[in-house]
């Protein structure tokens, strides 16, 4: 059984319906990269996981578990699926350690020197830390971003979900951010993630998702995908990008 | 023939205006502390989803806004009575100043929670931290601290503003310059002097919530 199984998920805005009917399943230790053109309902469709956009209709299964829209549900849900954005969202009023630290104190009521050395741990995992102590102002976008990975993981979630992680970072910080991700890939975390970045989706994903029109167009294998697209759709998206 | 100036004649009655500023004061502090709680869970709920509990309070807001204070003061200390809430010219006048720093609170709050990154709230969110939690530790400081000044001159009108309530014999600063110049006639003396001490405790309340704004929001480690 899949750790996540999404059955025939809806989601319109209005008139505009942007999942038109998405089943994927995921599975524990799999990396999976989502991609396809911008509006095609890639970042939708990785906020109905995680419950920060309701759907119309479908299922979204975790651990075996329906989810169903109760709000204890969700924060049940969120413990298990943790999720990183393109724009970081530190607490610009917490140093490094303190935005880590938060949540496993107040949502699992962890002690302070527990959560503190959790925290540490995971800002270490990250490369930062003798960074602890800075606020998110104070570090480069590649540093905060690597915060906010250091901060869902600190709670400890069975999947973690990457919405364009480095999409709003300078070109030369893109690296030390992929090269966290990937760690975490291969240390047997189950990964979710928006990417642009083909070759590192390619290196690193077991899955390839593409997304065209609200639908998954196509998917597999991301070394046959690439070399041998089967629809003329993610033919022109790979070869647009090469 | 010309006013002779005497402001002697106010040092007799020296006591009675540091009495009403104190009273003042109090009504203020408390006024201050009580109405911008009452401001914060105000603001919390027109920002909420909850339909029905943001326009009650939006009702409250926009009723308190747009009538005069004397005429709500007079409510609460003539009016009430009737409905057998009987309160001393002290309670009424705090009560008055609660209410209404309540309801412009509640809008200058708002704005600032408006101003919090929707994208912080979906991070705590993330994070499995419900409602209270994310408004507590996400949402409030930040909030706070962008309309600081803002609150800080509301807190300050709500101050000046305590001098009607001379009007139902509460013994503020105000009550006291009326008293004195009942007495000797030395309207411009006593309204003048009072003027300045109403400056003076401007001046202060001001330094006051800037120091208070500083040590809220200062870069404090929290571990
Ligand atoms: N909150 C929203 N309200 C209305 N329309 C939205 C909202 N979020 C996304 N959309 C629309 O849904 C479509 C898919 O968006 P999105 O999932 O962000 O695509 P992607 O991440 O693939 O670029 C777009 O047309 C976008 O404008
Ligand atoms: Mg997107």
């Amino acid at each position: 059984m899949s750790l996540v199984e999404l059955h025939a998920i809806h989601k319109s805005f209005g008139a505009l319906e942007v999942l038109k009917g998405i089943d994927l399943s995921i599975d524990e230790g799999q990396v999976i990269a989502l991609i396809g053109k911008s509006g095609s309902g890639k970042s939708t469709l990785l906020r109905t996981i995680n419950g920060l956009e309701a759907i119309d209709d479908g299922v979204i299964m975790v651990d075996g578990k329906k989810i169903s829209e109760r709000d204890t549900d969700l924060l049940a849900l969120r413990l298990q699926v943790g999720m990183v954005f393109q724009q970081f969202n530190l607490f610009p009023h917490y140093t490094a350690l303190e935005n880590v630290m938060l949540s496993p104190q107040v949502v699992k009521k962890q002690s302070k020197a527990e959560a503190r050395e959790i925290a540490e741990e995971m800002l270490a995992k990250v490369g930062l830390a003798d960074k602890m102590m800075h606020y998110p102002d104070q570090l480069s976008g590649g540093q905060q971003q690597r915060v906010a990975i250091a901060r869902a993981l600190a709670m400890k979630p069975k999947v973690l979900l990457c919405d364009e992680v480095t999409s709003a970072l300078d070109p030369e910080l893109v690296n030390e951010v992929l090269a966290v991700v990937r760690q975490l890939a291969e240390e047997g975390m189950t990964l979710v993630m928006v990417t642009h970045e083909m070759r590192f989706a390619r290196e690193v994903c077991d899955k390839l998702v593409f997304m065209h029109q609200g639908r998954i167009h196509e998917t597999g294998d991301p070394e046959e995908v690439f070399s041998n697209p089967k629809t003329p759709e993610l033919s022109s998206f790979v070869g647009g990008l090469a | 023939m010309a006013y002779k100036f005497d402001f002697g004649a106010i040092v007799p009655h020296w006591e009675l205006l540091v009495d009403g500023m104190i009273l003042t004061a109090e009504l203020t502090v408390i006024g201050a502390v009580v109405g911008v709680g009452l401001g914060i869970m105000g603001a919390w709920a027109r920002a909420s989803r909850a339909p029905v509990i943001s326009q009650i309070v939006g009702v409250y807001v926009e009723l308190i806004r747009n009538t005069p204070f004397l005429v709500q003061l007079f409510f609460i200390f003539f009016g009430l009575p009737a409905l057998g809430v009987k309160l001393t010219e002290f309670q009424a006048a705090v009560l008055a100043m609660i209410v209404n720093l309540g309801a412009y609170s509640t809008e200058i709050i708002r704005a600032g929670i408006l101003a919090i990154p929707q994208g912080q709230i979906e991070a705590a969110q993330s994070l499995a931290m419900n409602r209270v939690q994310i408004f507590r530790y996400v949402v409030l400081l930040p909030a706070l601290k962008k309309i600081w000044p803002a609150l800080s001159s509301q807190i300050v009108i709500v101050m000046l503003g305590s001098s009607v309530c001379s009007q139902i014999a509460a013994e503020e600063l105000t009550f006291g310059a009326n008293y004195i110049q009942a007495i000797n006639f030395r309207a411009f003396e006593v309204y003048f002097v009072v003027t300045g001490l109403y400056l003076v405790m401007s001046i202060l309340l001001r330094m006051g919530l800037k120091v208070l704004g500083n040590y809220l929001f200062e870069r404090r480690r929290h571990v």
